[in-house]
């Protein structure tokens, strides 16, 4: 969408709002997962599009095989060296707006194998949205991880997934290379922060039926 | 990316002149029909194969290098993720392997629930198969009809073993627990339903002149080439070649149940479909039977030094209590060895090699992968077909990535 | 499984045939194997395959005794046959400073991808093969990775960079 870069250009925030909750309200009923099923994970992802499950009640009605027409990743099974810079050019070839939902064990983690030959953790290559534990997870945690996911796109700004023309993103940093903070002014206002925001909530978002009706 | 093009090498080129019309397509590890991360090296003159490379590795986990570090109870969890449609035959294999190893005998109970087990499993390997073969061919509601029936053996290998897919089920020396209650009754509903969804799949699919046209004289490959290229399985059952290791080197009481073994004639993507759909109906077979033989008695082989006790004989004997704490801790010595243990998976001939020096962790488990082998005799079966026959030709051997790469 | 006595009159005339070709014949838990000095093992494989019918080869897989052992390594030919359902091993020790063996896959051709799976996890070079090059591993990686001193973690983490 390149009316939301000269938008917001020209209007003052507070006339956003109203605007970021339709537009989020489309984006999120939409998702259409990118094929990435690379193993066991795969087949449970599978289980969840097929009717028991159905995946597609919740607006993830087709698995496009292209990336270029996807939204989301979910990056299902363990990833290998060799199959990581597939992983990232996949990634890239997505458009703007694109969410990833490392599923299982070893895409969070490595799971099970910690060897030379799998990636620690997907995280290491794609910036990753939600994270699925379980080898593999049940059916019902993929489909908790895509209303979860839909609830943090809910309250997302548009202004975030404007399509990058901007010079900043010319030097968007790679994974893995940010630069040290430990034991700056910068690491100790963060902790500052974190610790402030920190109550007795836990950092997740809860489910639907968790929640207290505030807006 | 280190896979290019350029790697490989010259003498791989094409035959006949018709290398100034060749296309080099590559149908890379992110396909929604490769049944996995394969990425297939094509060479193409117009929609014709002259030339297929199959680029595997993509899925390398090192699960050999992982087995050797870690006990031979704890290995048993890295064998479900090797083939994920058929975790259960994979347990088997490396337990069966051990269980040689340490000559232990296993008891009548648990020999029968490892047969109900496996032909439960081969059937669930074979719904996938279905599933997703008629999809890459357009088929789209057959892999909801499977993938709907599959959900019922999932949740039979769950009410057993706690997990739908890597269920971890076979322990050496037998099983990790008995079958819980009411298990009998919904395995028999379950299998009296089954034969009504096999005469579906029959009219859906078998019967279906769309799928006929697709599948018949595709892919065909001779019985002495199935043969040289080590293809087993139900590949090597579609080329007329009767070897079923059921039948062949019978195990876990294999030889008392009677069942047959499917054979085609002519070699292709057809003959393969109709010995799988066949074997399907056998595996029924075959599970009602051991459902009537099923008997009560112990699950587990007499060998406490191997063997978990029951969580009771744990809590009230010393004994047991010290040998649960031992096995587990430090794990129990394998005497030295080899073996090598085939078993029919439900992909072809699926062997574990085991090799041991005398301490608690293998010096060697190798998997002998039924899908490395059969994937390897894809560019014989398809160079002369069309790119959209590929699709129908990797659906027919069943590959899994998961064992092919291991 | 207590069919050995068949198998080992396989290996029995293998050793009437050529007393080079069989260095030893171990029969232990149902098995048969037999230790073959690698300069003969494509006469034997052959003998095997053309006149006592082995003709499915099941599985080569190749082992390492460890750094100290020597010969380190030992690859294990797994032969199957469709006739008669025999199974037999022939075992093919190699040293590691010269770990060459000629290939056998201009008898079966299964054993294309078997050979460059032991050679891309162990570094036994297959002397005549059509195509001898990494197969699980990534192309560009070093060191052989299923060796006892190679470490289970690798070298070093992944990184993009």
């Amino acid at each position: 969408m390149g009316l939301e870069n000269t938008l917001f250009e020209s209007l003052p925030e507070v006339l956003t709002v109203k605007l970021d909750a339709v537009v989020n309200w489309a984006r999120k009923s939409s998702l259409w997962p990118a094929t990435f099923g690379l193993a066991c994970c795969a087949i449970e992802m599978m289980n969840t599009v097929s009717s028991r499950n159905d995946l597609s009640r919740f607006g993830a009605e087709t698995f496009r095989a292209s990336p270029r027409q996807a939204d989301v990743m979910i990056v299902s099974g363990r990833v290998s060296r060799k199959m990581a810079p597939v992983l990232r050019r996949i990634y890239d070839q997505m458009p703007e707006p694109k969410w990833v939902i490392s599923m299982g064990a070893c895409a969070t983690s490595g799971g099970v194998f910690d060897n030379y030959a799998i990636v620690q953790g997907v995280d290491k290559i794609v910036p990753v949205d939600i994270y699925v534990p379980g080898c593999p997870p049940r059916p019902e945690m993929l489909v908790h991880a895509i209303t979860m996911l839909q609830d943090k796109i809910m309250n997302e700004s548009t202004r975030d997934r404007r399509d990058t023309f901007e010079p900043e993103s010319r030097e968007s940093i790679v994974p893995g290379t940010l630069p040290v903070t430990e034991g700056t002014a910068l690491e100790k206002e963060t902790e500052a922060e974190v610790a402030q925001k920190q109550v007795s909530r836990p950092y997740t978002i809860p489910a639907r039926h968790e929640r207290r009706r505030t807006h | 990316m280190s896979t290019a093009v350029e790697n490989i090498p010259v003498d791989y080129e094409a035959l006949d002149g018709a290398l100034e019309s060749n296309m080099v397509l590559s149908m890379g590890p992110q396909h929604p029909s490769t049944h996995g991360v394969l990425r297939l090296d094509l060479r193409l003159d117009g929609e014709l194969i002259v030339k297929a490379i199959p680029d595997i590795g993509y899925l390398h986990t090192g699960m050999e290098k992982l087995f050797e570090y870690k006990k031979y109870q704890q290995g048993i969890v890295i064998t479900d993720r090797m083939d994920y449609l058929n975790p259960l035959g994979n347990n088997l294999a490396y337990v069966m392997a051990a269980e040689k190893l340490l000559q232990i005998e296993i008891p009548e109970r648990a020999q029968t629930i490892r047969v109900l087990f496996c032909e439960l499993q081969r059937i669930a390997s074979h719904l996938v198969w279905l599933g997703t073969h008629a999809l890459d061919i357009g088929a789209m509601s057959v892999f909801f009809y499977c993938f709907r029936h599959r959900e019922k053996i999932l949740n039979l290998i769950e009410a057993a073993s706690g997990g739908r897919m890597t269920p971890s089920y076979f322990r050496i020396g037998g099983l990790m627990m008995d079958l819980p209650a009411g298990f009998d009754r919904r395995c028999k509903q379950f299998l009296d339903d089954f034969p009504e969804a096999l005469s579906t799949f029959e009219t859906l699919v078998t019967g279906n002149t769309l799928w006929q046209s697709r599948t018949m004289g595709i892919g065909i490959i001779s019985a002495e080439d199935a043969i040289n290229w080590g293809l087993t399985g139900p590949c090597l059952r579609g080329s007329g070649v009767n070897v079923d290791v059921r039948r062949a080197n019978p195990y876990t009481g294999y030889e008392t149940y009677d069942f047959d073994v499917p054979l085609e004639r002519d070699g292709d993507v057809w003959s393969r479909f109709k010995v799988r759909m066949r074997e399907m109906a056998e595996s029924h077979k075959i599970c009602r039977q051991a459902m009537e033989r099923l008997k009560p008695g112990p699950i587990k082989a007499d060998a406490p030094k191997v063997v978990l006790p029951d969580r009771d004989d744990m809590r009230k004997h010393m004994d047991s209590l010290i040998h649960h704490f031992l096995i587990v801790a430090e794990g129990f010595n394998v005497p030295a060895g080899e073996v090598y243990m085939p078993i029919e998976g439900s992909k072809g001939e699926l062997g574990c090699y085991m090799r041991s020096n005398g301490g608690p962790k293998p010096d060697r488990v190798h998997f002998r992968g039924p899908s490395f082998v059969n994937l390897q005799a894809l560019p014989v079966m398809s160079e002369g077909e069309m790119v959209a026959d590929v699709v129908a030709i990797i659906g027919s051997l069943d590959i899994v990535l998961g064992e092919i790469d291991r | 499984m207590a069919d050995t006595a068949a198998l080992i009159q396989f290996a029995e005339k293998l050793r009437t045939a050529n007393a080079g070709w069989v260095t030893e014949i171990i029969d232990a838990l149902g098995e048969v194997s037999v230790v073959v000095p690698r300069e003969s093992i494509v006469d034997v494989c052959s003998t095997l395959k053309d006149e006592h019918g082995f003709d499915l080869l099941a599985d080569i897989c190749g082992a390492d005794r460890g750094p100290e052992e020597e010969p380190r390594f030992v690859v294990n030919y797994h032969l199957f046959s469709t006739t008669h359902y025999g199974r037999l091993r022939l075992k093919v020790r190699v040293s590691e400073d010269d770990p060459k063996i000629h290939t056998v896959s201009h008898l079966w051709r299964t054993a294309d991808w078997h050979e460059r799976e032991t050679y891309d996890l162990f570094g036994v070079i297959f002397e005549n093969h059509p195509d001898l090059r990494r197969i699980l591993l990534p192309s560009d990686f070093d060191g052989h990775a299923l060796r006892k001193d190679y470490p289970l973690r690798g070298y070093e983490p992944y990184s993009m960079n």
